[in-house]
Order: structure tokens, then C-alpha cells, then sequence
């Protein structure tokens, strides 16, 4: 397979991927203003989910403050952040584009017709129920996505590319909101179970789809380290660093083993799935949540530069 | 005025043979329920993103081509002088481009003046002496033919270098037997769908000597912003090779890689839409970041085949046009099958004044433009337009010929208000492989959607429309 068609089926995958995250954020951001003050503190809530977008240098530089209207507009629409829900769907669709005969019919139909229903909100959403279904949209365009490519691809490179995209992005993405909320997440802070921490934490829950999954999990009140290793350590929750990095192992041996020649990739991702099969929670928080996650963002990254040199470049 | 479904004007009442069911269709199928299919054409057309750029168009980026449900119909003894025609015209233009790259026998027996080949901006020197595998520089030829009457087909133009429109053909065609298979039942239509198939042995059957028994076969597209990339990504996706772009290639010791997730693999032939002049920055154009540097060098130690040739352009010029008659006799001893429109060439003062009087009734074209610029359409034009097209044609006459308004044909066309006649031509796809030419029987019909119009270019709005050769 050309090296640029396996480049662009990585990115596709990680855009399509971010914009669901987005919408994921800013759904959660939307409930959490909605909420009186008392029951999740007076912290901008707006500032936040630009922290946790990764991109809150751009925004400071863009927009004197945080609010519903700059927050949203910057992390939805705007063109000029690369990293906006309409500049991720637009760049899948490039991708897309540059490797049809790579993709199927689906998948393609899928990423094109939302690069097509994106233009009816290229003035904004109209109203505040316009924007909630605007969200509701990019997330099951995702979903479509990665469901017509789970149905329909061939089970070879191009396919392992796309996946090693999607759990790579994953996993940048449940690491950062994990940072971004870590404060909350330690025990010491506030009184366990105060009804503040536990619409701060369900938001957590919420912006990766968890919250349910936590019920069942545990069967217990939401609890910040329990929060922390279900995102963390748990590998039966599929946005967990745990359940990403079994997955990257999984479709980097894949790939080492069609070509015959394992790599730098396969060997970082299995010391960085090691490292999490071998931590506990306890131990993370003994040594610094924060610390724990700055290093996995960083590991994360080098494994994503590995996979370029090697493979895509 | 000849009409496809209904005859010369004298019959109009009688309608020709091959159009009788669909004629029995259309009377029998509500206006309504046509319109719906229609639309219904147009949503999987843009779903599927068959779209085209058009240059110096910012608003419309990605743009579909009008397509229009009505076919066009070819009887099989009309599809059998075409074939034959076509057959006969790529036979010549092969011989000719390479006999201009070597012995140049035609020169010397005066058939052609020198320097309408060596002043030339579509010679290549680089490919004097240059041997080509089996002697094939046209591997796949786009041949425009117009009709005026039931008779008469007339070649417009020889497109040799890198014709498109081949992706719209077999797309018209599955798009017709999605909407209308109830038309189907009452024709038996000659299949195109194998183009691809034949396109893919065509491409195999030239690779250099030195290739394995199963060579590597790749297509080479100028990329994402070219208009014709569908059409580029479609042919890779159903030859089942890799699309490259000149990025995704590189040159080493004479030898064309591309760069694969597994390291370089070599590639032995090249089916390539990108033009001459961004091939290679080191031989031609040298700020081309579309092309490989070394390409030329590896073609030349007979590495890798470009398809088509390089220098080809030399055979479907303007100016070479009006010689092509005497191009045929000359190497195939054979009158043409098929017309070539009288054509005044305005490098001849003759000709040029002949031109310059009747400029009103003819159409005037720059030799070296494609796609309807830079043509004046005498009839269609107003006075100032003329004036400003006679200066430029008086101060560079070399650069221009000129022909006769031809009244093409019409075909039956949806348009605003129902069915009305619209002006159409056709494009043939030949393909030229090692011992075998063949020609999938239809091509692609394109229709001038405007009343009256003659234009039938895409990048001037035009249309297409599915075309059948029905089986005897």
C-alpha cells in the first residue's frame, strides 16, 4: 500500500474521531452550565472545555473570554481552528478524498454526505436546540463512520492504518480530559460524594460516553479514583487508555506480521500497554495523577511519530 | 437538421428505427414520474461525488456534470462504421508518431510541411529515436465524432494525449440500469462495463521488456485539485492499482519506485493524466512539484512505459488536424472511413482571407486549446466579439484554423419545459495494446444543454448522457 494512501487513512480516522470528541465535550459543557451554580461550583465551565479541547493557547489568542457563544463557535465552528468540529470533518473529507479507491462505498457515502449536511449550519446553529441536535449529527456521523468501516472494510493494512488513527486520537483524547478534570479527580479536595463532585464527574463520564458503563462496572456512586481507573486501567471500557493500547497492540502486530518485519511502532506500543497492565490506581495516585497522565500524552504521541517513520512516511 | 430519434427534417414524422421502443416510452411514461427519476439521478450522482472542478470557478469548486436520462442510441451497423473508423484512425496516428520520432518518411515525401512539426510546442525532441514498447505511443485514445445526417460521421478531433470522460461513461450506464431497468427489457444494449478490464490488459500488454510476467501497473494523477481526479481515483479503484501522485514516486538508478508501508516497489508502467510538460522537472517544465524528477531518465533506459507516450501531442494537434486524410492514405493506403471536417488552415494566406471574410459562418479555434477556449463560434457571436477575435487572429494567423459550423445532430434531452431536441457529440474510448485494438462499443455522448448551442464541453456546461449500441 502507498505510504500517503496509509497517511490518510490514519487521519481520517483520528479527524473523524476528534469531531466526536468535540461534540462529546461540548454536549457535557452544555448540561454543566445548565445546572444551577450551586451544585457545580463557580468555575468556567466554558474555560474548561477548551482546556480539555487541547487548544486553549489558540482560543486565548483568538477571543478575550470564555463564554456559550465563543466557546461553541471556536470548538464548532470556526474556521480558523484546525481543530474545530467543522475543520475535523472537513480535513476527513480531503483525506477521504485523496484515497477513495482505498475506502468503500459506505464509508465514503458516510464522510461525504456529512461534508454535505455540514453546509446547513455554515452560519451557525439558529438556536440553542438547533446546536444540541448539530452535536447530536456529528456524533452519530461518527459512529456511522466507524460502524460502515467495522461492517465493511477489508480485514488487511488499510484497515489496521484507520484503526491504529482512531485508538491513537482515543486515547490522546480520554487522556486529556482525565488531565484536565485531574483535580477533581483527587480524593482529598472535597468531601466524597458532595453533590458538586458528583456532577463534575458524571460530565467526565458523560463526555466519553461512560456513564452508564460505570453503573455496571462498579455498581456504585460515582467515586473520583474508581472514575480514574475506569478511564485508566479498566480494558473492558472501550475509551480507556487500557482498552486503546490493547488495540494498538493488537492492529501494529497485525500489520508486523502481513509485512514480516516487526518495528520501533510495535515495541513502544507494547511497553506502553505494560505499563498499564502493571500500574494500579492507588499507586497512580500516590505518584501524581497529573505526572501519570502528562507522561502517557507524551508516550502516546511518540508511539503516533513512531508509526509515521516507520510506515506512513 | 438531423435528429437522432427522428430523422432529417424532410421526415420528421417517421421515428428511426433503433428509437422506436424508447420513443413508445417516453409517450407512455408521465412527465412526472420522468422528472422524479431524473432527480433521482442527479441525488446519486452527488452522493457517489461524481463532481468535476472547473478552473476559475471559486464558487462552484466541485461541480456535477448535467446529466441527461434520455440515451443516445447507436444501431449496430451505425456502431460498425464507427468501429471500423476508429479502428483505422489509431492504426494511422500510431504509425505516424512514431515514424515522426524516427525515419520521418512523411517529411521527406513532402505529405506534411516541416515546421508545423518542429516548430511545434507539442514535439518533444527528447523522444527522437526513443523506442516505445510494440511500437505503441497512443495507448488510449478519446475520439470526438459529430454526425449531420444518417450517413455522415465526422471526426472533430483526435484527443492523444490524456482524454477523460471514461468514468462518466460507465457510471451513465449504472446509474440508467439503477433507474430505468424497465427500458432495459425492451433493449438489448452491448455492455460497457468490462473498459476497465480491457484498459488494465492494454496497460499490461506494454510494459517494458525487462518487467516481470505480472508487471506493476500504476496510475498517475496530478491529485485532489485536478478536474478530472474523480475520474483518476474511479479508473485506479476499478483497475484495482494504486493511484499515485509524482510525490509518491521516486527514481533510482533509472529504476521507478513508489513509496509503499512496506519500502520502495518498482513500478513498470505508468498509465498517466498528467501532461507532458509536468512529467519530469528535470527535462521539461522544471517548477512542476507535480512530476518525477528522473521519470524521463528511466523511460528513456526503456524502465518503465508511459502510456500514453510522451510526444503524442504531435498527433492530435489542430494544425495536423486537416492533414490527417492524407495522413491515413499515407501509412495505411486507405481512405478514411470516417470525415475529417474541411478545415482552412490560416497559416495559409489563402486560407486566412478566405477566414477573415466568413468569419460569421465558421468556427475559429487556437490550435493549441482544448476544452471550447479560446474558439469563436462565428454564428453565435456578436460583432464586437468577432473584431476582438479578428485581431488576435490577424496578428499570430499561425496559431488558429478554421471550420465550417457544423449542424450536429440532436438527441431528445429533458430540459426545462419537457423534452426538447439538444445538440450532442460523441467520445469513443480506443485502446491500443501490443497485438490488439478495441474499442468498447458506445463512449460518451455529451450534450449542449442551452437551446441552440453547440458547445458541448463540460467546462462550458455541458452535459452527458448514457449511449447504447444495441446489439443486431
Amino acid at each position: 500500500m502507498l505510504s500517503r494512501t496509509a497517511d490518510n487513512l490514519y487521519w481520517l480516522a483520528r479527524y473523524v474521531e476528534r469531531a466526536e470528541y468535540l461534540a462529546r465535550i461540548l454536549d457535557a459543557t452544555l448540561r454543566l452550565t445548565a445546572l444551577p451554580l450551586a451544585y457545580v461550583g463557580a468555575g468556567n465551565e466554558w474555560q474548561s472545555a477548551v482546556a480539555t479541547a487541547g487548544c486553549a493557547d489558540a482560543f486565548a489568542a483568538a477571543y478575550p473570554e470564555a463564554n456559550e457563544d465563543t466557546v461553541t463557535h471556536f470548538l464548532a465552528f470556526s474556521p480558523a481552528n484546525p481543530s474545530s468540529i467543522r475543520c475535523c470533518l472537513e480535513s476527513a473529507r480531503v483525506n477521504a478524498r485523496a484515497v477513495r479507491t482505498a475506502l468503500t462505498v459506505e464509508m465514503w457515502d458516510t464522510i461525504n454526505g456529512a461534508w454535505l449536511e455540514l453546509k446547513k449550519w455554515s452560519d451557525g446553529p439558529s438556536s440553542r436546540q438547533d446546536f444540541s441536535s448539530f452535536l447530536r449529527w456529528v456524533i452519530e456521523s461518527s459512529l456511522r463512520f466507524d460502524g460502515s468501516a467495522y461492517r465493511t472494510m477489508l480485514r488487511n493494512d488499510a484497515y489496521w492504518f484507520s484503526r491504529l488513527g482512531l485508538y491513537i486520537e482515543r486515547a490522546d483524547n480520554t487522556a486529556r480530559i482525565l488531565d484536565v478534570k485531574y483535580h477533581l479527580l483527587l480524593p482529598a479536595i472535597e468531601p466524597v460524594g458532595g453533590p458538586l463532585d458528583y456532577f463534575q464527574w458524571a460530565s467526565i463520564l458523560r463526555s466519553v460516553s461512560a456513564l452508564t458503563a460505570y453503573h455496571w462496572v462498579y455498581r456504585e456512586n460515582v467515586k473520583p479514583w474508581l472514575v480514574a481507573e475506569l478511564l485508566i486501567l479498566r480494558d473492558e471500557m472501550p475509551r480507556s487508555l487500557a482498552s486503546c493500547y490493547e488495540n494498538l497492540v493488537q492492529n501494529a502486530d497485525r500489520i508486523a506480521r502481513a509485512y514480516g518485519r516487526q518495528g520501533l511502532a510495535q515495541r513502544q506500543a507494547r511497553t506502553i500497554r505494560a505499563r498499564l497492565e502493571n500500574s494500579r490506581i492507588e499507586q497512580i495516585f500516590q505518584e501524581g495523577l497529573h505526572e501519570f497522565l502528562n507522561d502517557f500524552i507524551k508516550d502516546n504521541n511518540q508511539f503516533g511519530a513512531a508509526v509515521t517513520q516507520q510506515y506512513l512516511v | 437538421m438531423f435528429d437522432e430519434m427522428q430523422g432529417s427534417e424532410q421526415s420528421r414524422q417517421v421515428v428511426r428505427p433503433a428509437y422506436a421502443a424508447l420513443w413508445d416510452w417516453l409517450g407512455e411514461t408521465k412527465p412526472d414520474v420522468l422528472d422524479f427519476r431524473r432527480r433521482e439521478a442527479e441525488l446519486l450522482f452527488r452522493r457517489i461525488g461524481i463532481t468535476f472542478a472547473v478552473y476559475g470557478d471559486a464558487e462552484a469548486h466541485e461541480r456535477l456534470i448535467p446529466f441527461d436520462i434520455i440515451p443516445r442510441i447507436l444501431s449496430a451497423s451505425e456502431w460498425d462504421v464507427l468501429h471500423r473508423g476508429l479502428v483505422q484512425r489509431i492504426k494511422a496516428i500510431n504509425a505516424f508518431v512514431n515514424d515522426i520520432y524516427h525515419r520521418r518518411e512523411i517529411l521527406k515525401a513532402g505529405v506534411l510541411p516541416e515546421d508545423l512539426i518542429f516548430q511545434n510546442p507539442v514535439f518533444r525532441p527528447e523522444m527522437n529515436g526513443q523506442k516505445v514498447p510494440h511500437d505503441v505511443y497512443v495507448h488510449v485514445a478519446g475520439i470526438d465524432v459529430v454526425r449531420t445526417d444518417a450517413e455522415t460521421f465526422y471526426v472533430l478531433e483526435d484527443n492523444a494525449r490524456t482524454p477523460s470522460g471514461v468514468s462518466y461513461m460507465l457510471e451513465n450506464r449504472e446509474i440508467m440500469l439503477r433507474l430505468f431497468p424497465e427500458l432495459f427489457s425492451r433493449y438489448r444494449v452491448a455492455p460497457v462495463e468490462h473498459y476497465p478490464d480491457e484498459l488494465l490488459q492494454t496497460l499490461k500488454s506494454v510494459a517494458p521488456s525487462a518487467a516481470s510476467s505480472d508487471p506493476t501497473v500504476v496510475l498517475l494523477t496530478p491529485g485532489l485539485h485536478n478536474s478530472a481526479y474523480y475520474e483518476h481515483s474511479f479508473l485506479a479503484d476499478k483497475l484495482g492499482i494504486e493511484l499515485v501522485e509524482g510525490r509518491d514516486l521516486v527514481v533510482k538508478d533509472e529504476v521507478v519506485h513508489m513509496r509503499t508501508t512496506e519500502g520502495l516497489k518498482r513500478v513498470d508502467v505508468i498509465y498517466r493524466r498528467i501532461d507532458d510538460d509536468f512529467l519530469d522537472p528535470l527535462v521539461f517544465r522544471p517548477d512542476s512539484a507535480l512530476g518525477v524528477p528522473g521519470l524521463m531518465s528511466a523511460y528513456q533506459a526503456d524502465n518503465v512505459t508511459l502510456a500514453n507516450a510522451v510526444g503524442t501531442g504531435i498527433a492530435d494537434d489542430k494544425a495536423i488536424y486537416s492533414y490527417m486524410p492524407q495522413i491515413l492514405k499515407f501509412y495505411l493506403g486507405e481512405d478514411p472511413i470516417l470525415k475529417n471536417v474541411p478545415t482552412w488552415r490560416c497559416r495559409e494566406s489563402d486560407h486566412l482571407t478566405y477566414v477573415l471574410e466568413h468569419i460569421g459562418e465558421l468556427v475559429t479555434k487556437e490550435v493549441h486549446g482544448s476544452g471550447g477556449y479560446g474558439m469563436l463560434i462565428g454564428p453565435a457571436a456578436d460583432r464586437a466579439t468577432i473584431a476582438a477575435f479578428c485581431a488576435k487572429l490577424k496578428s499570430n494567423p499561425k496559431d488558429f484554423i478554421a471550420q465550417p459550423t457544423l449542424a450536429l445532430s440532436t438527441c431528445p434531452t429533458c430540459v426545462e419545459d419537457g423534452i426538447a431536441p439538444r445538440h450532442v457529440d460523441l467520445r469513443p474510448f480506443v485502446l491500443a495494446g501490443r497485438d490488439r485494438i478495441h474499442v468498447v462499443p458506445g463512449g460518451l455522448t455529451r450534450v449542449a444543454m442551452p437551446k441552440g448551442s453547440l458547445v458541448v464541453n463540460s467546462s462550458q456546461g455541458g452535459g452527458t448522457k448514457d449511449t447504447w449500441v444495441l446489439d443486431r
